[in-house]
């Protein structure tokens, strides 16, 4: 079940001058949401934006009716968006499209791996969660350009062990994520969402360590929900919308790899 | 409450408020969100003999008031919708009018064929306007000879409701209508999407693969309205019309410039009820101006 309806801004929180963490209060009780899934926003507050913004959904809480998006500020959209007075209302559509297939167990030596950066890390917070829930224990491998732009730290932590990278090395190992130690190790599942090159070298990366793999792709969308064919990515199946069989894709499904 | 119903050919249609194709997919996309059964009817994705996989992307660019697509008529063909699609959307309450491509009148009249024992499609509508296909599409509705072509093909296999799909990339939209018309189309639809082009000078290249794509959403609506109203002028088949139609007050304007019926497009990806709200929102307007049948608005200007 699908909703589109107001939520209001209850907090907006300026985490660097280019990201920011809203959260939402939802008008209607919200419908079941998983980790990996994304919500299209309506940026009213900027004239030059036509189109509804996709946006992964980094956590929600179905009691207090409230989800969180971090943000971002990539032009007029999401410049809106941040800009949003508390109090105010935004116009969302939720949830759409596929979560997150989460492993059935894991064990103290394999744990799941869960690779991001930049803003990719909002769905893997919401992921980390979930794999608590289910009794698993996650690990993460967060890049960044410098120690500023890493987001959300504190609470990464308390999921799980944290691996970093920065490009400038002012914290963790300095270099991309695939150069980090970690990725020397066996693993047998990795998850990842961030820019994608970023994400096309962690699916290289997976292959090599013979680990299944899911990344969650940011095509360019109009509607969000199937209709205009609009979103689509090459897979082994042809053309398919990352909105409704994505955006989450087991790179076995790409055909990045060939 | 105003009576909203209206005639297309032998359909009769609750309302005159259908979806444009390629914008509402199958209907089911929306069932979260709209009652489809409240719908004049809706318009699903151009249809062709075979499966197509379309073009590469990107196949979007945002444009003002706008959108510029190059989706290049991806569908997995006549067979799959009669055997996968049609059986689960049927029994919706709603007219369902499949959208017809193809790249030669005999493709066309094949796609015809195949859909003519279904008792649910009770209309087709030829798409000979689609600006993204190398061949067919477009070629046939730039020409009268072209449009009459295909027309006059599929009028002799298809006996239900016939609708043409007219493209705004010609000179003069009104001697095509007539074309159609001539050859025995019970309505004309339009406006299909305008040529156009966007670049993304920080990388120096277009921004759809395929250079340019069509234009739809609020930013051609001007352009259809007054096409709407000369061709509404010139021919006597009823005119369904669109183009960047997002509420009540747009399709009023479609209506009073002549057209009996209006498809809505590019707004359901902005507000995924959007038809709903129209359907309201025409009602509402009737009521506040005491018209008890929407014909009585119906090409006044
Ligand atoms: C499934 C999905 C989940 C996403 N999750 C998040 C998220 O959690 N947080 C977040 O901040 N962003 C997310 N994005 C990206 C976000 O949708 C874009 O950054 C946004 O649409 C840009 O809009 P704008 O108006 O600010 O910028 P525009 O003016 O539209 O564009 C500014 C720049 O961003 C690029 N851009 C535009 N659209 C996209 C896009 N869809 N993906 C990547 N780059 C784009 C343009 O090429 C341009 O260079 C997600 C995208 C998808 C498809
Ligand atoms: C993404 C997209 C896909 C479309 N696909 C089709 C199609 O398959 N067949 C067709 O006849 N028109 C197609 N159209 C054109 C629309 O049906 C309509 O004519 C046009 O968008 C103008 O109406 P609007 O401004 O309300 O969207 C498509 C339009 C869009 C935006
Ligand atoms: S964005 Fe419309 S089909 Fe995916």
């Amino acid at each position: 079940m699908k909703i589109c309806t107001d939520f209001r801004l209850t907090e907006s929180r300026h985490l660097s001058p280019v990201y920011g963490l809203l959260t939402l209060q939802s008008e209607k009780p919200l419908p079941e949401i998983h980790a990996g899934q994304f919500a299209q926003v309506r940026a009213d507050g900027s004239k030059t934006t036509f189109l509804r913004r996709p946006i992964s959904i980094c956590s929600a809480d179905p009691e207090t009716r409230t989800i969180r998006l971090l943000i971002r500020r990539a032009g007029d959209g999401t410049a809106a968006l941040l800009d949003t007075p508390v109090g105010h209302l935004i116009n969302i559509m939720l949830p759409l499209g596929r979560p997150f297939d989460i492993p059935a167990t894991d064990s103290a030596t394999d744990r799941p791996l869960l690779i991001g950066g930049g803003v990719g890390v909002a769905p893997l917070l919401f992921l980390g969660r979930e794999m608590r829930q289910a009794g698993l224990n996650p690990e993460f491998l967060i890049g960044a350009r410098s120690a500023s732009d890493l987001l959300l730290l504190d609470e990464f932590k308390a999921l799980g062990d944290v691996n970093i990278t920065t490009d400038d090395g002012s914290l963790g190992h300095r270099g991309v994520v695939t150069a980090h130690p970690r990725l020397q190790r066996p693993v047998s599942h990795i998850f990842c969402c961030g820019p994608a090159p970023m994400m096309k070298a962690v699916a290289a990366a997976a292959a090599k360590l013979g680990a299944s793999c899911q990344v969650s792709l940011e095509n360019m969308m109009a509607c969000g929900i199937g209709a205009c064919l609009c979103c689509v990515e090459k897979t082994v199946r042809g053309n398919v919308c990352v909105c409704t069989e994505g955006p989450v894709f087991n790179i076995n499904q790409l055909t990045w790899l060939d | 409450m105003a009576r909203l119903s209206v005639n297309i050919g032998s359909l009769q249609l609750k309302n005159p408020v259908l979806t444009a194709s390629g914008t509402f997919g199958y209907g089911e996309e929306f069932a979260d969100f709209v009652d489809l059964s409240r719908l004049g009817g809706f318009v699903v994705k151009g249809t062709t003999l075979h499966s197509r996989e379309g073009n590469d992307y990107p196949r979007m660019a945002e444009t003002p008031s706008g959108m510029l697509n190059a989706v290049g008529l991806q569908n997995k063909g006549v067979g799959y919708f009669i055997d996968n699609i049609y059986p689960r959307i049927k029994d919706c309450g709603s007219e369902i009018i499949v959208n017809v491509s193809g790249a030669s009148p005999a493709d066309y009249v094949a796609v015809a064929e195949r859909l003519a024992p279904l008792q649910g499609i009770r209309a087709i509508e030829l798409n000979i306007s689609c600006p993204n296909v190398k061949q067919g599409g477009m070629a046939f509705g730039t020409t009268c000879a072209g449009a009459a072509s295909v027309v006059s093909a599929v009028r002799r296999a298809w006996e239900k409701t016939l609708i043409v799909k007219l493209s705004p990339n010609v000179t003069d939209i009104v001697e095509i209508a007539r074309a159609a018309e001539d050859e025995g189309a019970d309505s004309v639809s339009l406006i299909n999407t305008l040529m156009g082009m966007a670049v993304d000078v920080e990388r120096r290249r277009p921004m759809l693969s395929t250079i340019t794509g069509g234009l739809s959403g609020p930013a051609v609506r001007p352009v259809a309205v007054r096409m709407v109203w000369q061709v509404a002028k010139a021919v006597k088949i009823p005119v369904i019309g669109l183009g960047g139609i997002t509420c009540g007050r747009d399709a009023l304007e479609f209506l009073m410039a002549g057209a009996t019926a209006v498809q809505i497009g590019t707004a359901n990806f902005l507000d995924p009820a959007a038809t709903m709200r129209v359907i309201d929102e025409i009602e509402d307007y009737c009521t506040r101006h005491k018209i008890s049948d929407i014909r009585e608005i119906i090409g006044i200007i």
